[in-house]
């Protein structure tokens, strides 16, 4: 057995039963219940059901038009649920308008108030609120310095760069402390650079807060690199929800696999205990006939002929087709001897020419689910 | 990229068309103010006696005056008729928006004096509303007051301007990015606090702009007094309309257009400024 083989099995039965048991420990913060919301004609959710713990961080994950955004739009009350119900900590939210939620929204666009000082923006929320006057100085300033940004409090929003009106719109909805924060996209209007700070002041200001985080976003990376749990939602439905690492290592469905990361999808024939996909076949467990598996491009590696054999491991031989340079590593495309297509990630090292010996381990091709509905 | 000859080409038209039909009369203007006139003929003999006469004469300056109190009293009703149903058009109208607008629009379309006629018809001794405020025994005498008096140049100049004060504000309001007044409910604004701090200070220049148009189109307007406002009701372009007519003062009648245009002049300078002051992006 690899060492990588060994590595997913040490790691996964471990991380497997966290999120549930993170989730089921103590009430749910929010308590999303078979929500559903349409526009006219076009339904943008369907019975979606989500539980938000306390303190979690938690990501809605889905490309564009996935109703990831409307689904933020119901929690913050600017759109109301056709039906189901939203409650957060025994109340009853989607009946309240939005100022009376303790909710807070960074807005993709930070939408800034453009008439008032980068200090009375983060102070609207508490002066709405009917806070002291001294309590509202002193609490907007501790804000400003939290997001660093106190050499700006008399600066209007128009003369600020992206990343410091960002910062500015995260001040605006923390100090108002609320029990949960919504972020809608806030990164995707910054450049690669800057976005990659921004996700890291991110995450240790929600440690430091200890404020549940709902963050939107349409970049799997963003959501991997954040998230104590991402829930990947597709056309209105919720694909999957699971921590990072076992959303990406034991997805559930083809939509999953795909979407989080890049994958190989085997649709193979499962006979006896053996899957069988072409030339190629493995051990595996559990239900026979047809079975999609997802097996990661870097879960196959380059081998040399000499190394030791076992049950666990396929080995095949291929010829090298496109190699695409992505600094870190290299990304092949290989052909099989009957012409099947595999992608392939190794370490960038050098070009790859004419027939290479490969292999992957069988528990890396995950079973998914959806092959068997079908 | 374009060559002298095309930009010169494109150019003089329009440069033409302002020079003979603004500046040459506006000059002209300019210089009659400080001629005068001599037993019916026009003296080019330069002086200030014009602008002297102005000084002296009071009913000159009560005339102006009471033209500003119009033109601020229509703008204050214009205002106040304009704004809210520009505010409900803007963003409480949903499928009905489109309809509404047009509905504002549709007045734009018929003619000045058909609508002051109709409130002739409204207001007068014999008119709709005193043979309804007749049968319903809440008057016994026709009421005289409607009509030819500043009460129905008011009247009728609101009418006629309050579209004009109505689209720059519902303009800006349209302008106004919704997630702005999301961002102040989020915060835990109610909607009436959203209106005052959020709404209201950023529709300021349409405002503006519509309160300029309402008042500086009632300062010159002469047609409404003509038609409703008798005696009482005379505004100051009625007099440089009879100084330039039948009282044959074109020199006098341009000393106080110089005056007006003046007054105009610096009042839409302040409010340019104003509006830069307001103008946020």
């Amino acid at each position: 057995m690899s060492i990588q083989n060994r590595d997913t099995h040490l790691t996964q039965p471990q991380e497997a039963p966290k999120a549930p048991e993170k989730a089921a420990a103590g009430e749910p913060l929010l308590q999303i219940r078979s929500v559903a919301k349409s526009f006219g004609p076009r339904t943008v959710l369907r019975d979606v059901s989500l539980d938000v713990a306390p303190g979690e961080f938690l990501t809605i994950l889905g490309e564009s038009g996935s109703g990831k955004t409307t689904l933020l739009r119901l929690i913050a009350g600017f759109e109301r649920p056709d039906t189901g119900e939203i409650w957060m900590g025994g109340e009853r939210l989607d009946r309240l308008p939005p100022h009376r939620r303790q909710v807070n929204t960074v807005f993709q666009h930070y939408a800034l108030f453009p008439h008032l000082s980068v200090f009375e923006n983060v102070a609207y929320g508490l002066r709405a609120q009917g806070v002291a006057k001294a309590e509202i100085a002193q609490r907007v300033e501790q804000a400003l310095a939290m997001v660093k940004m106190s050499a700006y409090a008399g600066a209007a929003p128009s003369k600020l760069s992206g990343g410091q009106q960002q910062r500015v719109a995260l001040a605006r909805a923390l100090v108002n402390r609320p029990l949960l924060l919504l972020l809608d996209e806030p990164l995707s209007a910054l450049d690669a650079n800057l976005r990659r700070q921004m996700q890291w002041e991110l995450k240790m200001l929600q440690r430091e807060v200890g404020i549940t985080f709902l963050f939107v976003t349409h970049d799997q990376d963003e959501a991997m690199a954040l998230s104590d749990r991402i829930a990947l939602l597709r056309a209105g439905e919720l694909e999957q929800i699971a921590a990072p690492r076992e959303i990406y290592n034991r997805p559930s469905t083809a939509y999953t696999a795909q979407f989080v990361g890049q994958t190989n999808l085997l649709r193979a024939e499962v006979v006896d205990g053996v899957a069988r996909w072409g030339a190629f076949s493995w051990p595996c467990e559990g239900r026979p006939g047809p079975a999609t598996f997802s097996l990661r491009p870097e879960h196959i590696r380059l081998v040399s002929p000499a190394d030791p054999d076992d049950q666990q491991t396929v080995r095949f031989l291929a010829t090298i087709g496109q190699q695409t340079f992505c600094g870190d590593t290299d990304l092949i495309e290989i052909s099989c001897a009957d012409g099947r297509v595999l992608q392939v990630r190794t370490p960038s090292r050098r070009i790859l020419e004419g027939q290479c010996a490969f292999a992957f381990s069988a528990s890396d091709a995950v079973r998914l689910h959806d092959a068997e509905e079908s | 990229m374009y060559s002298r000859a095309y930009k010169l080409a494109v150019a003089i038209p329009p440069l033409l068309w302002v020079t003979l039909f603004l500046l040459v009369p506006y000059a002209l203007l300019l210089s009659y103010s400080f001629w005068t006139v001599s037993s019916g003929t026009i003296m080019r003999q330069w002086n200030l006696e014009n602008y002297r006469d102005l000084g002296r004469n009071w009913m000159y300056l009560q005339v102006l005056f009471r033209s500003m109190k119009i033109a601020g009293a229509v703008t204050m009703l214009a205002l106040v008729l304009g704004y809210p149903l520009a505010y409900y058009l803007s963003f409480h109208a949903g499928a009905r928006k489109d309809l509404l607008y047009q509905l504002v629009i549709v007045p734009l379309w018929v003619s000045y004096l058909v609508r002051g006629y109709a409130w002739k018809t409204i207001l007068g001794s014999d008119g709709v509303l005193n043979g309804f405020l007749q049968y319903l025994h809440l008057v016994r005498e026709p009421v005289g007051f409607f009509l030819y008096s500043p009460f129905a140049v008011v009247l009728v100049l609101t009418h006629i301007y309050t579209p004009f004060t109505l689209l720059p504000i519902y303009a800006s309001l349209e302008h106004i990015p919704r997630h702005l007044v999301e961002a102040s409910q989020d915060l835990g604004a109610s909607p009436r606090v959203t209106f005052w701090r959020v709404i209201f200070p950023l529709s300021l220049p349409g405002l503006l702009a519509g309160a300029t148009f309402a008042f500086v189109l009632t300062l010159g307007d002469f047609l409404a007094p003509l038609l409703v406002g008798g005696a009482s009701g005379i505004m100051i372009s009625n007099i440089v309309v009879s100084l330039f007519g039948a009282a044959f003062d074109w020199p006098l009648g341009a000393a106080i257009s110089v005056c007006i245009m003046l007054l105009v002049l610096g009042m839409l300078f302040a409010v340019e400024r104003t509006e830069k002051k307001w103008t946020f992006t």
